[in-house]
């Protein structure tokens, strides 16, 4: 059997995002900027989807705006907007790289809140600790990447100080290759992209219908059973990082899990390499991971790791288990077997 | 049968060393080394090389893993090329990356995973002998033989080392892949060091690193100057290009490079040696004594020469051209490598 503990890289899609989604893909196929009946079948998908997202992000709907994912939110609110930018040295790169992109600057959390900048970007879930941020006041701006936070915290009421937020459906059962970005009503955004002017004019590109309705249907699905999902797999996830704390010697867990979200299990196995490890517990039917990727899939030290202090070889020894609203016991027994294994085959 | 990891760089060679492991029965895994993140032509180390060695393990249907070996590569490959050419020797970084990379790093991880052997693209063969002892002989295929770089594989390392293409001439190696349909077939074989740019060299590349000093160049049959190099550290013994224009169209060798004055030092005589110090030895097998005859070659694919071994370097039995410091020294046994080292 397989256990895919890997939900913070992606979530299967749920049910409902697919059942939504299939007559978008088939027979209402419109383009929802036309003006005929099958476009205006397509529109009022669309903005019931915008509804939708809007509740959820604690917006109105005219402050949606839809992108083809969590990267590109991230980076149209880096991008968008004139003046100085920041960032924290633990954002995702769709935010990092924008930032330095734009010649920004990049501080430790603890500093950002005292950093001068027009725009200010602050995570308000880490993607690979699962730590949960409080967002800071700023003088400027304030944008938060809610892409790994969304699956677990309200978002709404987490980031109802942010003027910008991110989110990318793929991470909580719906599509890949769509996401949102919240902009409230008074920041003046620039477009990234120039064409038929869709979105208001803040995001042209016809529209991913059937991508933006499976979205839709995620969000619905997550708002309602969060609370649930937090409670079960929270219990799932402290089984699993309990057991291998008890059954691995000098395994380290990441973050105080009091600030993690339910779904994070980060651990540090010192003398371990992860790559190595990982490929066993891919052997074994586990699917995990560790760090990010890079372009040729190789693995690459965590910057967030690093910026929270932990030495580059402890880095380097770290594996993310990461629960969704999948995952059941049997994927928690199956790891609570293969990891102690495969850290004890490799210390052998 | 064993459990086999083939380091896939993504060239034809691998690729057909992972379909002939697989027709033999073995159970098989590619795992492809991420090296250099730095600017490369393409080399082995680049996102599209490592997208060819993936594609081409989706064809044959196995595993396919991305090792990120970049630090050690720095650290092993490098780092010590750039020190080396800024001590004026002239290092050979493909025999350290297969020294410290792929016959260690990867070795040693495949071992951990519970693999039984190694397997790499390398025109060479690895032969049991009646004693139960392992030989590193030169590629069946003699313009493309590689048992040069691989001078350092000693018993345990060729003990956990297939060689499968050794045994095939090049032209069969692509025939072999465009039969099988793979993507690599008509792939052009990877020149040089794969982190130097054929547009900026190794110039650009060590300029970026190392201070990088135009010296003198003296002709030492005419006392004459002839202008200058503009980089003492990229000039090696032997080398005949680039040395400017005397004016009267003969050819001439770098005699001598001094780095502390820094002056280099020309002539018209190619310069030779009867005697070649050996440094950092290695040997496949035993050490061999004093006085065995031995084949020496000095380059990759150098013709060999007949000499004998002193213990601390080779005797030349005709005057040889001189050896940079830094070079691969390889010693032969007919086609069998037994051992190498560093010429001093």
């Amino acid at each position: 059997m397989t256990a895919y503990l890997d939900n913070a890289a992606t979530t299967p899609l749920r049910p409902e995002a697919l059942d939504a989604m299939l007559p978008f893909l088939t027979e209402h196929f419109g383009n929802p900027s036309g003006s005929h009946a099958v476009s205006r079948r397509a529109k009022q998908a669309l903005e019931d989807a915008r509804e939708v997202v809007a509740a959820a992000l604690g917006c109105t709907p005219s402050e949606v705006v839809f992108t083809g994912g969590g990267t590109e939110a991230d980076n149209l609110a880096v991008f968008g907007v004139d003046g100085t930018v920041a960032c924290t040295d633990t954002e995702h790169h769709a935010v990092l790289h924008s930032v330095q992109a734009r010649g920004g600057r990049v501080v430790p959390m603890a500093d950002i809140a005292e950093v001068d900048a027009d725009l200010v970007s602050v995570m308000l879930v880490n993607n690979e600790t699962g730590v949960i941020n409080d967002l800071p006041r700023v003088r400027g701006l304030l944008h938060t990447d809610a892409v790994a936070a969304f699956p677990w915290v309200d978002v709404a009421a987490a980031a109802a100080r942010a003027d910008m937020i991110s989110i990318s459906a793929h991470k909580f059962g719906g599509p890949k290759g769509v996401g949102a970005l919240a902009v409230r009503s008074h920041v003046k955004l620039k477009p990234l992209l120039q064409g038929g002017g869709q979105e208001a004019d803040r995001r042209s590109g016809t529209h991913n219908v059937a991508g933006i309705v499976g979205m839709a249907a995620a969000v619905a699905a997550t708002v309602a059973e969060r609370a649930a999902a937090v409670e079960r797999v929270g219990r799932l996830r402290d089984r699993l990082a309990d057991g291998l704390l008890a059954a691995v010697p000098g395994a380290v867990e990441t973050g105080d899990r009091a600030t993690k979200v339910a779904g994070n299990c980060h651990l540090r196995f010192p003398g371990v390499e992860s790559e190595t490890l990982l490929v066993l517990l891919d052997e074994a039917g586990v699917c995990a991971s560790a760090g990010s990727a890079c372009a040729s899939g190789a693995l690459e030290p965590s910057h967030v790791l690093t910026a929270m202090g932990i030495p580059r070889g402890e880095a380097l020894s770290s594996v993310r288990l990461s629960l969704g609203y999948a995952t059941t016991d049997a994927d928690v027994d199956l790891a609570l077997k293969a990891v102690p294994d495969a850290v004890a085959r490799l210390r052998s | 049968m064993s459990r086999v990891l083939v380091a896939m760089s993504g060239g034809v060679d691998s690729s057909v060393t992972t379909a002939l492991l697989l027709a033999d029965g073995h159970e098989v895994v590619g795992a492809t080394m991420k090296l250099w993140g730095g600017d490369s032509d393409s080399g082995c180390c680049s996102v599209s090389d490592v997208e060819d060695a993936r594609r081409v393990a989706q064809q044959l249907g196995i595993t396919h893993h991305v090792f990120n070996f970049g630090a050690d590569f720095d650290a092993h490959v490098v780092e010590p090329y750039v020190q080396a050419h800024a001590q004026g020797r002239t290092p050979n970084p493909c025999v350290e990356c297969n020294r410290h990379l792929k016959f260690d790093r990867f070795l040693r991880r495949a071992l951990q995973l519970g693999f039984d052997a190694v397997a790499t693209g390398h025109h060479a063969q690895v032969v049991r002998d009646g004693g139960g002892r392992y030989r590193l002989r030169r590629g069946a295929d003699a313009a493309k033989d590689q048992s040069y770089v691989l001078h350092m594989l000693d018993q345990a390392a060729l003990a956990r080392t297939l060689l499968p293409v050794g045994a095939m001439t090049k032209a069969d190696v692509r025939a072999r892949a465009a039969a099988l349909g793979l993507r690599t077939a008509a792939k052009p074989d990877s020149q040089d060091v794969c982190f130097i740019t054929s547009t900026g060299g190794r110039a650009a590349f060590l300029g970026d690193r190392i201070p990088l000093r135009p010296a003198p160049v003296v002709d030492a049959d005419s006392g004459q100057s002839l202008g200058t190099v503009p980089a003492v550290e990229l000039v090696t013994v032997g080398q005949r290009r680039g040395l400017g224009d005397a004016g009267d169209a003969r050819r001439r060798y770098v005699v001598a490079v001094d780095q502390a004055a820094p002056q280099v030092t020309v002539s018209s005589t190619p310069p030779t040696t009867t005697r070649l110090g050996v440094v950092d030895v290695t040997w496949t097998d035993q050490p061999i004594g004093e006085g065995t005859r031995v084949l020496v070659q000095c380059s990759a694919h150098g013709a060999p020469a007949t000499a004998t071994w002193d213990g601390g370097g080779v005797v030349f039995d005709e005057p040889h051209r001189v050896v940079a410091a830094g070079q691969s020294v390889v010693l032969y046994d007919g086609d069998d490598v037994l051992g190498g080292g560093m010429a001093a």
